[in-house]
């Protein structure tokens, strides 16, 4: 049976809370590092965080959408 | 030609022909060592001209030597003997004559001083790199096809737009160009083609992955990164190549979040990379050329690196589809590791190299206040962590248990991996060695806190978004469409209808002509054949019967 460390859910738990702890470390510090922003927004409050989670969404549904109509099943080009 | 100026493409295409001959313990010893001689004679090279050449009227520079052809060659031999390194149980000779040869194209393409020389090398590198694709064997031939028929096409578009060039300019000098004629838009056509930017992209995602375990190793490196150079080298500025550049970054990270095999997977993020450098070359400041270099450097050792982890696990499975794979660190811990080291590395992770060669690029958008550009470039940057950086070790090493319990590969395959991991890290904790090698001075910090700040929080959020629309991204049995659709399926069947149709036309044709033909023997027979009535031969009784006949009508006409 399946029972590595790495997929017991006392783990898992854990696994996330240490990266809950990272992610809101991240944003916290930009109260302390000076950014030197170039246009505007890149200089909001946790700029890099909000941004990058956004983009990932924005990215995450437009290959759903694009996947809607241009996935095919893998056997396509074999008939 | 003295000694120095041996051209080092000589040594690895020489290498490439002699392994073949070679059996026992000679093959690998010339394997690794051929590289190591090839890299001693790079640095070798002064700079200027070195070795010249005369033929049919023209002279070839064989060798011109500057900091930015020292660097791309340098990560090409690197390359090549790491890939010998990996590729030492590959039992297909010909692939590993072809790589060489390919690596030598490569190599002598960095070093060319005139048209004619590059021209040669690149069609080199096409042939060298097909074989590769085809000493797979019958499952790789129609890809194999496809790959030589779209890089033919591209060195009859450079073959055009070279003699056009010479022909305006009277000059083979291979040199900056700017964009203002023909001939130079089929020049970069040509370059762009090989780079992998779309529409002709396709051949990539089509190709490689049908290429051995060790094969796409040595792909991934040298094709689309002796484009990056070549555009470095001829077209720095040019501002079509910041767009083409971006639509290549977001093409790159949206298909690839859409596929399932292992390699397609790293395959298009083979273009959303060379996206990256070309956006650099077209912004084209000295930072952002810097940049675009350095990428290229830093890319071939990471993208070698995710590809020998993933041909790895080829080698070991022979699955290479994310539905059949995951749960693989408990039995490939070594190499889950190196895969990871290539993905943070991709994702340019601070203290590994992706993140001092790529911020460069982003940092030279920002500091020419391209503000569209750089907000794209760090929401690409977010992108390549979602579908390279945790995508592919996620779904191939975690994941679900798959129930394999693969082995690690063979040591000598490990200990290239380990080579290209220290490498990562290495380049990515001191950096200095490598913007040493850089064509213009380094003015550049890559470790602030702001950078690290920022880059940090745009990648673990990406993580974040990552797990958290993990339903969105199961794996499907599935491809995605793209251009190759074009003359994958409607070419064939617009040609197989044009056969039914040419095919009727044709039938009718000559059942008309056949049925006229023979009307006109049969129309003949009969007047003319043995029994027609012209050609019957009448007996002298008739004749005299008629006579008398006509004697008779006479006589009573007489009478009246």
């Amino acid at each position: 049976m399946d029972d590595h460390w790495l997929t017991r859910d006392s783990t898992i738990r854990l696994l996330w809370i240490v990266f809950a702890i990272a992610l809101a470390g991240t944003v916290l510090m930009d109260l302390v590092v000076h950014h030197h922003p170039y246009f505007g927004l890149d200089g909001t409050f946790g700029f890099g965080a909000w941004f990058g989670f956004a983009s990932c969404v924005l990215l995450i549904l437009a290959a759903k959408a694009l996947g809607w109509m241009l996935k095919r099943p893998d056997t396509y080009y074999d008939s | 030609m003295t000694a120095s100026a041996l051209p080092p493409a000589l040594v690895l295409i020489a290498a490439g022909i002699l392994l073949p001959m070679l059996s026992g313990r000679l093959r690998p010893t010339l394997l690794l060592l051929a590289p190591l001689l090839t890299l001693y004679l790079i640095w070798q090279v002064p700079d200027g001209v070195a070795a010249r050449h005369a033929y049919l009227g023209y002279e070839l520079v064989l060798v011109k030597g500057d900091a930015l052809s020292r660097l791309f060659a340098t990560v090409f031999a690197i390359m090549a003997f790491a890939g010998g390194l990996f590729a030492l149980n590959q039992r297909r000779v010909i692939e590993l004559a072809a790589a060489f040869c390919y690596a030598g194209a490569a190599i002598g393409v960095t070093f060319a001083g005139d048209w004619l020389t590059v021209f040669i090398f690149w069609e080199l590198m096409a042939i060298a790199s097909t074989l590769i694709i085809w000493s797979v064997g019958p499952s790789a031939y129609g890809a194999g096809l496809r790959y030589a028929a779209i890089h033919l096409l591209g060195g009859v578009l450079l073959m055009a737009g070279i003699v056009g060039e010479i022909a305006s300019t009277g000059s083979t000098a291979f040199d900056k160009l700017t964009l203002d004629s023909v001939p130079r838009g089929l020049i970069l056509a040509a370059f762009l083609l090989n780079a992998g930017a779309w529409p002709l992209s396709a051949w990539l995602p089509d190709a490689y992955p049908e290429s051995s375990w060790s094969g796409m190793v040595f792909l991934s490196a040298f094709t689309t990164k002796t484009a990056v150079f070549v555009l470095l080298r001829t077209f720095p500025g040019t501002e079509l190549l910041i767009y083409v550049g971006l639509f290549m970054v977001f093409y790159g990270i949206i298909y690839a979040i859409l596929e399932n095999d292992m390699r397609r997977i790293l395959a298009y993020s083979i273009v959303n990379q060379v996206g990256f450098m070309v956006v650099g070359i077209g912004i084209g400041t000295e930072m952002a050329l810097n940049g675009a270099a350095a990428h290229a450097f830093t890319h071939i050792i990471y993208k070698a690196l995710l590809l020998m982890s993933a041909g790895s696990v080829l080698y070991m499975t022979e699955r290479r589809k994310c539905t059949d794979l995951g749960g693989l660190f408990r039995t490939m811990p070594f190499t889950a590791i190196c895969g990871i080291v290539g993905a943070l590395s991709i994702s340019s992770f601070p203290l590994t190299s992706g993140f001092v060669s790529k911020s460069m690029i982003s940092e030279a958008a920002g500091k020419e206040h391209l503000a569209v550009v750089w907000y794209l470039l760090a929401a690409a940057s977010a992108g390549v962590f979602l579908h390279a950086g945790i995508k592919f070790p996620w779904f191939v090493f975690f994941q679900k248990d798959s129930g394999l319990r693969p082995a690690e590969p063979p040591w000598n395959m490990r200990m290239a991996m380990a080579f290209f991991a220290v490498l990562c890290i290495g380049i990515g904790v001191a950096p200095q060695a490598l913007y040493a090698l850089l064509p213009f001075g380094v003015d550049y910090i890559p470790y602030t806190a702001s950078h690290v700040v920022f880059y940090l929080q745009l990648l673990l959020f990406s993580g974040l978004a990552f797990f958290l629309m993990l339903n969105l991204l199961k794996r499907t049995l599935t491809i995605t469409l793209d251009v190759d659709w074009l003359y994958r399926r409607a070419g064939v069947s617009l040609a197989k209808s044009f056969d039914r149709l040419a095919g009727r036309g044709w039938s009718g044709i000559a059942t008309w002509t056949t049925g006229g033909a023979s009307a006109v023997g049969r129309a003949a027979r009969y007047y003319h054949g043995p029994e027609g009535i012209l050609a019957r031969s009448l007996p002298t009784g008739a004749m005299a019967f008629w006579a008398a006949i006509m004697l008779v009508i006479y006589l009573a006409l007489f009478y009246l």
